[in-house]
């Protein structure tokens, strides 16, 4: 009887054991399995800071607010020029990984040369560490994103009449020139929107004059500083010379000055120093 | 001998607090300010310092100070003689005369939206750089009020209300000029305009006139009056970028404005760029008030420019003066421009003395 009882405990003990043994393994292999998946998030997502730091030159020669309200810059055409505000719309920053994934962070920042505003900007999302093989962002907006509301930008008087199509400027670059033929002063406002037809309530649009700029390829490895230049220069050179004796001012419902602004810019930035 | 000692310093802290009068648990109550919905919509929020909350007790103080010729050094004037509510708290003449009755070079800025001047510099020139700043300027300005801040705050102190106004305000009854600007600042910070016809027409409540359509459009359109750049649009209900430009109103610069501030040559001749709201009431216009209609105003951007050196490049067509606007685009402009007056905010009952 005792050993029955020994014997029945012992098929309890063993039961238990046996039981206890299960929950055990399983508890081991979800712990393990739990600790193994979270290092490996560690390992591979690990995210950092990326901050972009905005300059600025004339075909290599630095530009800050400094230089401007004089007559230093002389254009392709043969123009003077005194730069006097100069203040642009970049969005949509965006990462593109090795296995061609991206990453696009909904955002946007005004540079503002004139007041030193924007000049180095950390978007609020952290970056994954590892290979990019390009970050890019877009100069001014999206259409999309154009016909959003920003009260930031309402607020600095960026917006660009209905009539127009609304939305934002994407640069507005201000300045006088001396003309290369009479050295006669005048004012030019290179203003870049999206390109409008037939400005009133039905306005129609040419083609999309925002633009991606790609920076090629950067490994992130920890908190990175991206520089982003911009060669004041190129806007007036490649692959439109621009006169500014005959396009200064009243350039935004001009849509072909708006489609060789779009055509010019594309040569304006390139990517700078790279630092982590 | 520890009891008798407990006792001499609860009698000390017991004489302690009855000399002073600061409430110990009471704070001044808080009086958020009433953002229209058309400015909540679609620019970024108000400036209130971190030091200087609103609250119904300081915007009450600030109020009752903006009206009393108490600042003044003879008691003549307030600061409410220059910036009156009828003329959109500012004056009607094209320079203000001071306490002494010396006329001063330049014209009574109006006051309204002020929160929303996010860079804070105040003034024509800017030289000012906060509304707090601001306010101790006139007081000791000889050819305003011709006082200084020792003799008000003297005042101030022997006045039957003042030092329980100070006191339900701050919370303290140590009355300071930096005290009393606070609270200057707070009842100017209420001073909202957001109800003329045009922002009703914003918020789908009234229609504008063909012409006042028009003057939009003449408003909007860089070919025609191209305000938009430094006054604003629908979409910055402030009608100011409050940022400081050349005009053309001179060949030669005799008022330096912000270069005068900033000392720098380049901001020679440029001054704020006033909000367009009230213009009913606020006349003359610009800096020295120079202009005492809106047709002045508007004839000189359309043929009147004149260069100069700092001349903003935004103002166009500078060879023929100006934009040369149509007699009809003129009238329809001025149309446009009157419907952002709004009278509700001159009669407002809580900015009346």
């Amino acid at each position: 009887m005792k050993k029955k009882i020994y014997l029945q405990n012992k098929t309890v003990k063993n039961y238990i054991n046996k039981r206890l043994f299960t929950l055990l393994a399983f508890s081991i292999l979800f712990i393990v399995a739990c600790t193994s998946d979270s290092e490996n998030i560690q390992n591979t997502d690990v995210t950092v800071l990326t901050t972009f730091n905005f300059t600025h030159d004339w075909d290599g020669a630095l530009v800050t607010n400094s230089d401007f309200n004089n007559f230093q810059f002389t254009n392709q055409n043969g123009e003077t020029i005194s730069i006097e505000r100069l203040r642009y719309l970049i969005s949509d920053i965006t990462f593109t990984n090795t296995d061609g994934e991206t990453i696009e962070l909904d955002t946007h920042n005004l540079v503002d040369l004139t007041n030193g505003n924007g000049l180095n900007f950390s978007p609020e999302t952290k970056i994954s560490t590892g290979n990019y093989t390009n970050v890019s962002f877009t100069f001014g907006f999206d259409n999309e994103d154009n016909s959003e509301n920003y009260i930031d930008l309402n607020s600095a008087s960026f917006n660009v009449p209905d009539m127009l199509g609304g939305g934002y400027h994407y640069m507005q670059f201000d300045g006088k020139y001396l003309s290369s033929t009479n050295n006669e002063e005048g004012n030019f406002n290179y203003h870049a929107i999206r390109a409008a037809d037939n400005p009133g309530p039905n306005p129609t649009f040419p083609q999309d004059t925002f633009f991606t700029v790609d920076l090629g390829p950067i490994n992130i490895t920890s908190d990175t500083n991206i520089e982003i230049k911009m060669n004041i220069a190129e806007w007036f050179k490649n692959p439109n010379q621009w006169d500014l004796n005959v396009l200064n001012t009243v350039l935004m419902p001009n849509s072909a000055a708006q489609i060789m602004m779009f055509q010019n810019g594309q040569s304006v930035f390139s990517l700078g120093t790279v630092s982590q | 001998m520890m009891r008798s000692k407990l006792v001499f310093l609860n009698l000390i802290l017991l004489v302690s607090f009855s000399c002073s009068n600061e409430g110990v648990g009471y704070e001044p109550v808080p009086a958020a300010l009433e953002i229209p919905l058309i400015f909540s919509d679609n620019i970024i929020p108000p400036v209130i310092p971190n030091d200087n909350p609103q609250t119904v007790e300081g915007i009450a103080l600030g109020k009752r100070l903006f009206f009393d010729p108490l600042l003044s050094g003879n008691e003549t004037i307030s600061c409410a003689t220059c910036h009156s509510p009828q003329n959109g708290f500012s004056d009607n003449t094209p320079t203000s005369d001071g306490a002494q009755g010396v006329f001063g070079t330049r014209n009574s800025m109006p006051l309204f939206n002020l929160a929303w001047n996010y860079d804070e510099r105040f003034a024509w020139d800017g030289k000012e750089l906060s509304l707090e700043r601001q306010a101790l300027e006139p007081v000791q300005n000889p050819i305003e009020m011709h006082s200084n801040w020792d003799d008000v705050v003297t005042k101030l102190n022997q006045h039957p209300d003042y030092p329980e106004l100070f006191l339900r305000a701050f919370n303290s009854d140590n009355i300071t000029k930096e005290l009393a600007v606070k609270a200057i600042a707070q009842f100017e910070r209420t001073l909202i305009s957001a109800n003329s016809k045009f922002d009703r027409f914003l918020l789908g409540q009234e229609a504008l006139t063909p012409e006042e359509e028009n003057g939009l459009n003449v408003f909007m359109d860089e070919a025609r009056g191209d305000c938009f750049h430094c006054h604003g649009s629908p979409n910055n209900p402030l009608w100011t970028d409050n940022i400081f430009h050349n005009n053309g109103l001179d060949n030669e610069i005799t008022d330096l404005g912000l270069g005068a501030v900033t000392g720098d040559p380049s901001d020679n001749g440029k001054f704020k760029s006033p909000s367009l709201r009230n213009l009913a009431y606020t006349a003359p216009y610009m800096h020295d008030g120079r202009f005492s209609t809106l047709d002045e105003v508007i004839n000189h951007y359309s043929e009147g420019l004149k260069s100069s050196p700092t001349i903003d490049p935004l103002m166009k067509s500078l060879d023929q003066g100006g934009v040369q606007l149509t007699p009809q685009d003129k009238a329809d402009l001025k149309a446009f421009l009157l419907s952002l007056s709004d009278p509700s905010f001159i009669n407002n009952p809580e900015f009346q003395n």
